[in-house]
């Protein structure tokens, strides 16, 4: 695999804490669990948090800091997961980092990754500064992430507008943490919404699931089980819809069965 | 109205807020697109309702323009209700008004203002009379 069909896809949000992390550990398992060669980079090096949801956090010794210096080879900063050998893990940096990374360092380290995986997935921080411009540098197509709130869509926009001027796409959209019960009552942004407000391509849409944190607190992302929760079976969809694969999203209105669904869908017909 | 906003309406209760949430979200797009801030716009608006007024009487209350965005594309809209146009607007405006019943536009549903409608025939060839220029 040359780094020419290879596929670099920064996943970026703007706003943080909506589930850019979450969902590049979900995506690096499944994707490699589909047979994908995946590199994870977490581009976070201020806040980096990826080894944490991978289970990683005790196995990295270099960073792509040392790979760039030449002090050590890419294979020896690269942190393979022991249970997903087709997935590998390579931090950009360091909180402790004297000097700090060049959107040009980033295109480099890229590459590099590109030579031996098939997709490479660069974890953005939340931002739209220095930071997020490295991150978007080694990007060829993007990821956004946001959930059904003003701040997160807002948010979102801005980063679509920096994508779109620098030539990044496609760019498609995964709608993270949809309360089917409070969409239903018209207390949350619909899917419609929020796919109109920014034009972009739905790619996933994960409903709020509370394993996702108890996932988090062993270090292992809901993928790697064969977990039937919502939020896994989210995730697997996604990884298979990049993979070319065509799977249907699901209907959050169809997600509530019984009664009190029906007495809802019935609540929102027009009367006058 | 649905179901739910009457018995929301009967109750007292606060409406659902979704709705709210689209329509605050769409105005501030439409001025983080735009990259104008509130004075900017504030001043153009100024403007705008300046040079419409020498031409036509529009009336400022109920008039509006504002920022709207669809489908990332941000528009400058104005809607400015024209009360008449000024009858001191165009010298030609009185000789046009005579051969009226010429005018392939209709003007004489425009009530009040049908003598005088013909100086600016575009004002009233639109029914909502809207303006927008592409920003």
């Amino acid at each position: 695999m040359s780094a020419a069909s290879s596929r670099f896809i920064l996943i970026c949000s703007g706003k943080g804490g909506v589930g850019k992390t979450t969902l590049t550990a979900n995506l690096g398992i499944a994707l490699a669990r589909q047979g994908a060669r995946t590199a994870v980079l977490d581009a976070d090096f201020g806040l980096r948090n990826l080894d944490l949801l991978l289970g990683l956090e005790n196995r990295i010794i270099y960073t792509a800091q040392e790979v760039l210096a030449g002090s050590c080879r890419l294979e020896q900063a690269l942190v393979k997961h022991k249970q997903e050998p087709n997935l590998a893990l390579l931090p950009a940096g360091n909180p402790r980092m004297l000097e700090w990374l060049t959107p040009e360092d980033m295109e480099r380290i890229a590459a590099l990754l590109g030579e031996a995986h098939d997709y490479v997935l660069i974890d953005a921080p939340a931002g739209i500064e220095g930071g997020f411009r490295n991150a978007m540098a080694a990007a060829r197509e993007a990821i956004i992430v946001t959930t059904p709130e003003v701040s997160a869509v807002r948010d979102a926009d801005r980063v679509i507008g920096l994508l779109n001027s620098e030539n990044v796409k496609p760019i498609q959209l995964v709608l993270n943490r949809v309360r089917p019960r409070m969409m239903a009552n018209q207390d949350m942004l619909s899917v419609d919404d929020v796919t109109d407000i920014l034009a972009l391509p739905l790619l996933g849409l994960v409903l709020e699931d509370e394993q996702v944190i108890v996932s988090t607190n062993r270090g292992e992302p809901l993928t790697l089980n064969s977990s039937q929760s919502p939020a896994a079976r989210a995730y697997t969809n996604v990884a298979r819809r990049l993979l070319g694969e065509e799977v249907p999203l699901i209907d959050p209105s169809k997600e509530r069965q019984g009664l009190r669904a029906r007495i809802g869908r019935l609540m929102n017909t027009k009367i006058f | 109205m649905t179901l739910r906003d009457l018995i929301n309406k009967l109750l007292g209760r606060q409406a659902a807020s979704a709705g709210m949430a689209r329509q605050r979200l769409q105005l501030v797009l439409a001025h983080d697109r735009s990259d104008l801030n509130p004075e900017l716009l504030e001043q153009m608006r100024r403007e705008i309702l300046e040079v419409v007024s020498r031409y036509v009487e529009i009336d400022v209350e109920g008039g509006d323009v504002s920022l709207a965005t669809e489908d990332r594309v941000t528009a400058l809209v104005a809607n400015l209700p024209i009360r008449r146009t000024r009858p001191l607007a165009e010298s030609g405006a009185a000789a046009a008004a005579t051969d009226s019943d010429q005018d392939p536009l209709g003007n004489d549903q425009a009530g009040d203002a049908a003598p005088e409608a013909v100086a600016t025939p575009a004002a009233d060839s639109t029914t909502d009379r809207e303006t927008a220029l592409g920003v």
